[in-house]
């Protein structure tokens, strides 16, 4: 049987939101060059070292804007996210000088995003 | 060319003397008594450039070498059922044995050899033999001194003879097309240097009767160490040189593409030839002619039902092109000849496991019929009186239920040309005796053995043809193909050097190998 997954890139603009002295954008990464790539549950490819979005704050801004679980950063305002390692993903996120970030996500397909979400999903 | 070029090698006869002239003697003699029992197989590579005869008039080398040496001549050991039978095998042997050329061209190189060698020995003891009995009057006395030369002498000389006894006095295992080069020139420069000793000798101390004995004892001193290390230039050119590894040569057997890679060091082809043969006979299997094709039904749907018409009047007749385009249509059209293949191999496996099967069976169950009696069993009841057997008888009495099963099993494998019954016997009454179980037994038939364990222990030779580009007394090098000719196959060698090898050193610290655990942060952003 041959599976079809499809992936669809989206552009997400985050507002980010003041919460004390600390702009929050109200999502979790997980992923870089110098973290395990097996570990990761979202990625299709275990080897993959990507930056991905491993929790999102409901309600909050990158909920708002429409960024999903599992979703695969490939771009932050124009920087290249694919092969970065996870504190220079973090940093380029949470710029101070920056109030929205514009995001290019790589999303898998609806039915697979919400399986994941659902927890259960025995990789082939 | 010479077929006695080996003879010529280890020239440096110097290191024999009389008693291993005795022995030389007494195994030329032997030899021409038991020359068909030979344990030792010869191997005699023939040049073939093309265009020269194969065998040279031109004298041998002699060589210290003797000994013995199976006589070379040409046997057929192609074991195609189809052709020839046993009957015509061994005639035809004998035919061919009958026509070789003489024996004396054979012996002539190491009677020469052993004569450099005697000469060579018994020069400096007649150096000083020779003022004593021709003017002993007039020798001025010489005390000490001589007799501590003397000493070294005697004890330099018995190093020789120990060190050629041991170094050259072996039996030669081939003869090569062509002179063994550093053997002639060992031979050359001892020959050249005792006599060019004998001259001075002659000249200065025979003429004029010199007085002065001392001079002379260390004369015949100064000649045992010249001797001593042309010895040691003959050990190295032809012992240890060839030693370091230095190319590799692939050796592929041209009927069933078995190869074997080999390495070797700096040797000239006919040299490296001899070699490769010496290992071609334990490591590779044993050449099955019945084993080679895929059988005619499978291959021979290809050609046929297609004809060629030319349409263009001009050209004329074109036969490639037709050909070609005759082949390109055979080829595209759809043809499962290799289903064909693939089923009847599947068929083959099953068949032969079925009948190993059986055979394992009878053959366990055949060892189970026997056993051994020791000594003190041998008082036995006389009631039951058992019939004590030798071997022989054993092996005979078991063989009855498992030969059908073997017969089956040989013929299923296509191996009955290798076993005769005689030979199967012959192997359960060795097993026997040395307490081997069925499965060691068995070990000799379940796979196809070494050449070497087929092998008739005649004191003929095997034939093999040399084929080469090059001179074969020329230098390996890269890209050397040379090839090993018997009647029914031949042997492809591919010669090429081995890389060169840049060692780099890195140092590690015991201390540091650390480790972490690795890491899956999650940050939130």
């Amino acid at each position: 049987e041959t599976l079809v997954k499809l992936v669809s890139q989206q552009r997400i603009e985050i507002q980010k939101l003041r919460q004390g002295n600390n702009l929050i954008l109200g999502f979790s990464i997980g992923g870089g060059i110098d973290q395990d790539p097996g570990q990761n549950p979202f990625s299709e490819d275990k080897t993959d070292k990507g930056i991905y979005v491993t929790r999102i704050t409901p309600g909050g801004p990158a909920d708002v804007a429409g960024l999903m679980m599992g979703d695969k950063i490939m771009q932050v305002n124009g920087w290249d996210m694919t092969m970065v390692t996870h504190d220079k993903a973090r940093k380029r996120l949470t710029k101070k000088n920056e109030d929205v970030v514009r995001l290019l996500v790589t999303r898998k397909s609806l039915e697979e995003a919400v399986k994941q979400s659902m927890g259960g999903f025995p990789r082939p | 060319m010479d077929n006695e070029s080996q003879y010529s090698g280890y020239s440096y006869k110097s290191s024999h003397s009389r008693s291993s002239r005795k022995h030389r003697d007494r195994r030329d003699r032997h030899r021409s008594k038991s020359r068909d029992s030979s344990s030792r197989g010869d191997k005699s590579v023939t040049i073939q450039t093309p265009g020269e005869p194969l065998l040279d008039a031109e004298s041998t080398r002699g060589d210290d070498r003797d000994d013995n040496w199976g006589e070379t001549t040409t046997v057929i050991t192609g074991t195609s059922e189809h052709s020839i039978s046993n009957e015509d095998l061994t005639r035809v042997t004998k035919d061919l044995e009958e026509s070789t050329p003489l024996e004396c061209k054979r012996f002539v190189g190491p009677a020469l050899g052993g004569c450099l060698s005697f000469f060579a020995i018994v020069t400096p003891l007649a150096f000083l033999i020779l003022p004593q009995v021709l003017w002993r009057d007039a020798l001025e006395p010489c005390g000490t001194p001589c007799e501590g030369l003397y000493v070294s002498l005697a004890f330099k000389l018995l190093v020789l003879l120990i060190s050629s006894w041991a170094l050259f006095l072996r039996s030669p295992r081939a003869t090569l097309p062509r002179f063994f080069v550093f053997r002639c020139l060992l031979m050359v420069l001892v020959f050249l240097f005792v006599a060019s000793y004998w001259l001075f000798y002659g000249v200065r101390v025979l003429e004029p009767q010199e007085r002065d004995y001392r001079g002379i004892v260390e004369y015949a001193a100064s000649l045992v160490d010249a001797l001593l290390f042309i010895q040691y230039l003959a050990l190295v050119l032809l012992e240890v040189r060839h030693m370091q590894p230095a190319f590799c040569l692939k050796v592929v057997r041209s009927t069933d593409g078995a190869s074997k890679f080999y390495n070797m060091g700096h040797l000239s082809i006919q040299r490296a030839a001899v070699w490769v043969l010496d290992r071609y006979y334990s490591d590779f299997t044993v050449y099955n002619p019945a084993l080679l094709n895929l059988p005619k039904s499978i291959l021979s749907k290809k050609m046929t039902g297609f004809k060629v018409y030319s349409l263009d009047e001009s050209t004329t007749n074109n036969s490639t092109g037709q050909s070609r385009a005759m082949i390109a249509a055979a080829a595209r059209r759809r043809d499962n000849s290799h289903n064909d293949y693939y089923y009847e191999e599947a068929e083959m496996d099953r068949r032969i496991r079925k009948r190993k099967a059986r055979l394992v069976v009878a053959v366990e169950e055949a060892f189970t019929h026997i056993k051994r009696l020791h000594e003190d069993e041998a008082a036995s009841s006389p009631k039951h009186p058992r019939e004590v057997m030798d071997p022989r008888e054993a092996a005979q009495a078991i063989f009855a239920p498992m030969a059908r099963a073997m017969q089956k099993y040989l013929r299923t494998t296509r191996q009955q040309a290798f076993h005769s019954m005689e030979s199967i016997l012959t192997h359960l009454q060795f097993c026997i005796t040395h307490n081997m179980t069925p499965k060691a037994f068995l070990e000799r038939y379940l796979g196809p053995g070494p050449t070497m364990q087929y092998q008739q222990q005649s004191g003929r030779g095997r034939q093999w043809t040399l084929v080469s580009e090059e001179p074969v007394t020329s230098a390996l090098r890269q890209g050397l193909v040379f090839s090993l000719r018997r009647l029914d196959f031949s042997l492809v060698v591919t010669v090429t050097p081995l890389p060169f090898l840049r060692l780099g050193e890195e140092f590690i610290d015991p201390k540091s190998h650390k480790f972490v655990m690795r890491l899956q942060s999650e940050t939130s952003v």
